[in-house]
């Protein structure tokens, strides 16, 4: 089951340039959040703040609250390693291991933090891939082929499977369809609606559309500030900030 | 232009392949005669008398080859592991610089260093002190490639590992190492190839011996030592088999790339 994200006063920061000022945000579980906003506005470095990736780049760094489920993120005792861990994470461009079979792509989480157990890992690639609708695609050719030679969209079904098998309990997705043919496109949005069923889902996305077709809330962001978060209905149809209405209308982004 | 171009990198190879292959040959017509049974078998003889063989320096070749892997192949790999995920510093650029340095060392420097550092101390030649020569000669190739190749790794497949909640050294060891492997196979096996041939860092280390020996801490025959001595020697038949004895450390040469390249290709479709 999902889990509902509370973040409280998040700053991040690249070196000396604020990237997110002040982000309050309330993420209920087992919903499918969109993120929008102009290039460079803050939401990609959101969600890595989400799951402590942001701090992986180098000079960056960020604080504040957020708390996932029982979970606090940026507490004195909290883990980077645990916390990406519980909460997985899809990104733009599809990334498989390029050495690694289909199966060894969906087991790496689990067979690199120390899972042995054949029976059970078997079970549970066959359950993402199952999860990622990519199962039938692929379960004739599990070990022999690699990730890395399927197609695109094919490959961003894998990543989400592989980010499925550790069992988080929040899934993050950065642009996960920006570089995909419409087809794929519309695969991986199916995905997220299925998806929500066990996750809580925050996507990123540039295509107001796909926010519009996936998400039950939006929120938008603009320099590096969240100016407004409500039901996506009410985002597109009658924003209440000025700014938000320019950009879902196309004046501007 | 295009034509030219193509022809001129078709030349530029087959000009490459001369050399490498005359001298092939010339080894193989001078050196075929002399490998038998009894060469690759027996001891040497002493000087005058016919017969007699290599073993004991292919032997000693091989152990010292194996010594010289222990020790730099992992310092190689992992200093290149420094280099690339950590040594974004003075630090690491003063490594950098050290290994481009010591890359450029005469090779006789580094077997003096060695004679002084541990032949003086031990008081003896030993088999062990010129495993560490050309393990010291073999890690500034091996460190430099390994830096090379994980630096090609995209920067998004580790983001992938650590999305995935896998700590970072796992991430390094596991995902970048393994995706970089093929690279750094390759850096290893010149570098093993290098020093394979190497006699003047043995000169003062290893020392040579007409006798077998295992242990690692007695002078040890080496092909190259041998083919050096028999080759400056005034006896006709030692001439022959410094022939031989060159021919068969190509061949082993060749042999060892060619089983490590068999053994480590990926039998992944598409990869």
């Amino acid at each position: 089951m999902g889990v509902g994200i509370e973040v409280h006063g998040l700053n991040a920061w690249y070196g000396k340039n604020l990237a997110l000022n002040s982000i309050d945000m309330s993420v209920p579980a087992n919903h499918v959040t969109a993120v929008i906003g102009p290039s460079g506005c803050g939401k990609s470095t959101f969600v890595r703040c989400l799951n402590r990736m942001h701090e992986t780049i180098p000079e960056a760094y960020a604080e504040g609250s957020v708390k996932v489920g029982e979970m606090d993120v940026y507490g004195s005792g909290s883990d980077p390693v645990e916390v990406r861990r519980r909460i997985g994470m899809v990104f733009q461009k599809p990334n498989p291991f390029p050495t690694m079979s289909i199966y060894g792509n969906v087991a790496a989480g689990l067979k690199l933090n120390g899972f042995r157990n054949r029976k059970q890992m078997d079970e549970l690639v066959e359950r993402s891939l199952r999860l990622a609708a990519l199962w039938d695609e692929v379960k004739d050719n599990l070990h022999k082929k690699s990730g890395a030679s399927l197609s695109g969209g094919q490959q961003q079904r894998l990543c989400i499977a592989r980010a499925l098998a550790v069992e988080p309990e929040v899934l993050l997705m950065d642009e996960p369809a920006s570089a995909l043919d419409p087809i794929s496109t519309s695969k991986i949005e199916e995905l997220i609606f299925q998806l929500k069923q066990h996750y809580t889902v925050v996507i990123v996305t540039h295509n107001m559309q796909q926010a519009a077709r996936v998400a039950e809330l939006t929120g938008f962001f603009l320099m590096g500030s969240l100016i407004e978060y409500d039901k996506t209905e009410k985002i597109f149809t009658t924003p209440a900030d000025k700014r938000t209405e320019d950009y879902v209308t196309g004046r501007f982004g | 232009m295009d034509q030219g171009a193509t022809a001129f990198a078709i030349l530029a190879a087959i000009l490459v392949l001369v050399p490498l292959l005359a001298i092939f040959a010339y080894l193989v017509i001078k050196g075929i005669g002399s490998v038998n049974l009894a060469f690759l078998t027996q001891t040497p003889k002493p000087p005058g008398e016919a017969g007699g063989g290599m073993a004991n320096a292919i032997v000693g070749t091989g152990l010292i080859l194996a010594i010289a892997s222990v020790f730099g192949v992992p310092l190689g790999i992992g200093s290149g592991i420094y280099l690339a995920e950590y040594g974004r510093n003075r630090f690491g650029d003063f490594i950098r610089f050290t290994a481009d340095v010591l890359n450029g060392v005469p090779s006789i420097v580094i077997g003096i260093a060695v004679y002084s550092l541990i032949v003086v101390r031990q008081k003896h030649f030993s088999a062990f002190s010129g495993g560490v020569a050309l393990g010291i000669m073999m890690i500034p190739t091996i460190a430099r490639a390994t830096e090379e190749m994980l630096l090609m790794v995209p920067n998004v497949v580790r983001e992938a590992a650590y999305g995935l909640g896998i700590p970072k050294w796992r991430t390094t060891l596991s995902i970048s190492l393994r995706t970089a492997s093929a690279g750094v196979i390759t850096g290893c096996m010149l570098a093993f190839a290098r020093v394979a041939g190497e006699t003047a860092p043995l000169l003062f280390t290893a020392f040579g011996n007409q006798f077998w020996n295992l242990k690692l801490n007695q002078p040890t025959a080496a092909l190259s030592l041998q083919v050096f001595t028999y080759a400056i020697s005034p006896y006709d038949e030692w001439h022959k088999q410094a022939w031989a004895g060159a021919l068969i450390l190509i061949v082993m040469i060749v042999g060892a790339v060619a089983a490590v390249r068999l053994t480590t290709r990926g039998s992944l479709k598409g990869a």
